[in-house]
């Protein structure tokens, strides 16, 4: 039996595993000791339990044990990463390259250091698939380059960048090479050695594992990546990052990677398959629905899609028992719909007409196959109350009509 | 963000959806709003000679508020002389609504749908008497 509300927005976050929380559970309450304590055994358990964290992460990722600095989240990595190299790389330049569809946490410390006058940075465009251009990663280095910040995947297309060849880039030019891989890891394999990256956000509830938890990879050898801390204490995690360990998060983001490791060729599979009977489910219902992002070059659970004519939050609004997103300006305080769909280079309706759809470890075909009737369903009544539909149907080229004198 | 009661129950059961043919006499359509904007409204006016609305249809392309005040619109309007239509404030569609800071914007273009209809039909019945006075001329 189908239960509602269903949970398709898995970019967001996803429900912890089962398996997660079981392993969390001990480190609430008989084994709650302080990481840090050294000269007792509640301490050392402690220890013992983000050590063995510390190494399922870094094997998901190719990196070492050590190379992993655990914080409160990808937000936290992505600002000490970037405000991390900045700070330490002062003598040697202060420029920073990354791109248009960053995810904010990358972007607004970009413009914070902007703002402080300590980087200039370049904002690179991306392709009408949300690609950016090696080529022009190579072409925006100058002497003062020394950081290149570019995501592994994109949260709301799911346009995986070229992030192999850009590795390639930053090690031949000697630029520190930062990635943002909070919806890859997990989701496809990310090599951290192969990729020839220098410092990797990560993120553990994007995977199945707690909320409140993250980490950095920072590479320890060729070359050593160097960070000026931005949290100031006691000196844990090799002194780039102070405060007690979250050792209950620590724990389950340990087993959430390594789970997500064991399980990712098959469950990558699957949710491809789901997704492309998705699209296919949708696209034989309805027509002018344009897929955003990249054709193949995406990722596994990641559809999104722009339903012409009809505007994104009130179509969220029509399928109340399905959780996913939108694009819409209307479902933020800004009225500005997504950046990243406007990068792409589409019309500004059909940014407000976008929907991601997000599918996860416990989505069923049974649910996918609702979804695909309930929206179908929904787009189709909002089409014939839509006056932009009837408009096209009568052959009114959209673009032709000038909107701002029809109002007066 | 959660929605008023009334917003949902136009959303799901949106008053006088549609359209008026094209040529029909007595009809003052306006067309406020943007796509680029995210919101577009058609709102179409049956308007007697002595200025009375006598039925209102209308399409919105816009979030579940925009659609709503459209609707809600289309209920108010209705059995009124346009005087009285054309001086709605935005404000009577925020309140019925329930409408957040944010969603005003939906009850603003709503008010701008009834004055561009109104001044449609004016338009469109000024242009209408001149040919047929030339006519019996």
């Amino acid at each position: 039996m189908l239960k509602t509300p269903i949970y398709m927005d898995n970019h967001a976050t996803t429900r912890c595993d089962d398996r997660v929380v079981k392993a969390m559970l001990p480190y609430f309450t008989e084994k709650f000791g302080n990481a840090a304590s050294r000269n007792h055994s509640f301490g050392w358990e402690a220890e013992e339990a983000v050590d063995k964290a510390r190494n399922q992460i870094a094997g998901l990722i190719n990196a070492k044990p050590k190379e992993i600095i655990f914080t409160s989240g990808a937000t936290e990595s992505d600002n000490l990463a970037i405000k991390g190299v900045i700070e330490f790389q002062k003598e040697r330049g202060n420029h920073i390259i990354t791109c248009v569809t960053e995810h904010k946490a990358v972007l607004d410390s970009c413009r914070a250091l902007e703002r402080q006058g300590k980087a200039t940075v370049t904002y690179l465009r991306v392709d009408r698939y949300g690609m950016v251009d090696p080529d022009e990663v190579r072409n925006a280095i100058t002497d003062k380059t020394v950081l290149i910040t570019i995501m592994y995947a994109n949260n709301e297309i799911g346009t995986i960048h070229p992030i192999r060849e850009i590795g390639r880039i930053a090690k031949d030019k000697g630029v520190v090479f930062h990635c943002d891989a909070v919806q890859a890891v997990g989701k496809i394999p990310v090599d951290v050695e192969a990729d020839g990256i220098d410092l990797l956000a990560m993120s553990g509830h994007k995977i199945y594992g707690p909320k409140g938890v993250g980490a950095l990879y920072v590479r320890s050898k060729g070359p050593r990546v160097r960070i000026t801390p931005i949290i100031d204490g006691g000196g844990h995690e090799r002194g780039m990052r102070s405060g007690t360990l979250n050792v209950t998060g620590i724990v389950g983001m340990g087993a959430a990677f390594e789970i997500a490791g064991r399980e990712m060729p098959e469950e990558a599979r699957r949710l491809g398959e789901l997704r492309n009977k998705l699209q296919a489910g949708i696209f034989e219902r309805l027509d002018e629905v344009y897929v955003n992002g990249h054709p193949t070059q995406r990722l596994p659970g990641n559809l999104n899609v722009s339903f012409a004519y009809v505007e994104g939050e009130s179509l969220l609004m029509g399928i109340s028992d399905v959780a996913v997103s939108s694009g819409s300006a209307c479902t933020s305080a800004t009225l500005e719909p997504s950046y990243v769909i406007r990068a792409l280079g589409i019309n500004e309706e059909l940014a407000h007409s976008s929907i991601r759809f997000g599918l996860g470890r416990f989505n069923t075909e049974e649910e996918v196959d609702y979804v695909t009737d309930r929206v179908s369903r929904e787009v189709k009544r909002l089409r014939e109350m839509s006056p932009l539909y009837e408009m096209a149907k009568e052959g009114v080229d959209l673009k032709s009509v000038n909107w701002k004198a029809m109002r007066e | 963000m959660a929605y008023s009661s009334k917003v949902l129950d136009h959303y799901d059961n949106p008053r006088n959806v549609g359209s008026f043919a094209k040529d029909e006499p007595n009809v003052g359509t306006g067309v406020v709003g943007a796509p680029e904007c995210g919101d577009v409204m058609k709102l179409q006016l049956k308007i007697s000679d002595s200025g009375m609305i006598e039925d209102a249809k209308f399409k919105t392309f816009g979030c579940g508020s925009a659609i709503a005040s459209s609707s809600y619109v289309t209920e108010l309007v209705k059995g009124k002389h346009i005087d009285e239509a054309i001086a709605i404030k935005n404000t009577v569609i925020v309140k019925e609504l329930n409408l957040p800071p944010v969603k005003i914007h939906c009850s603003v273009l709503a008010e701008d749908a009834i004055k561009a209809a109104i001044n449609d039909w004016k338009k469109r019945k000024g242009a209408g008497v001149e040919p047929a006075k030339a006519q019996r001329a």
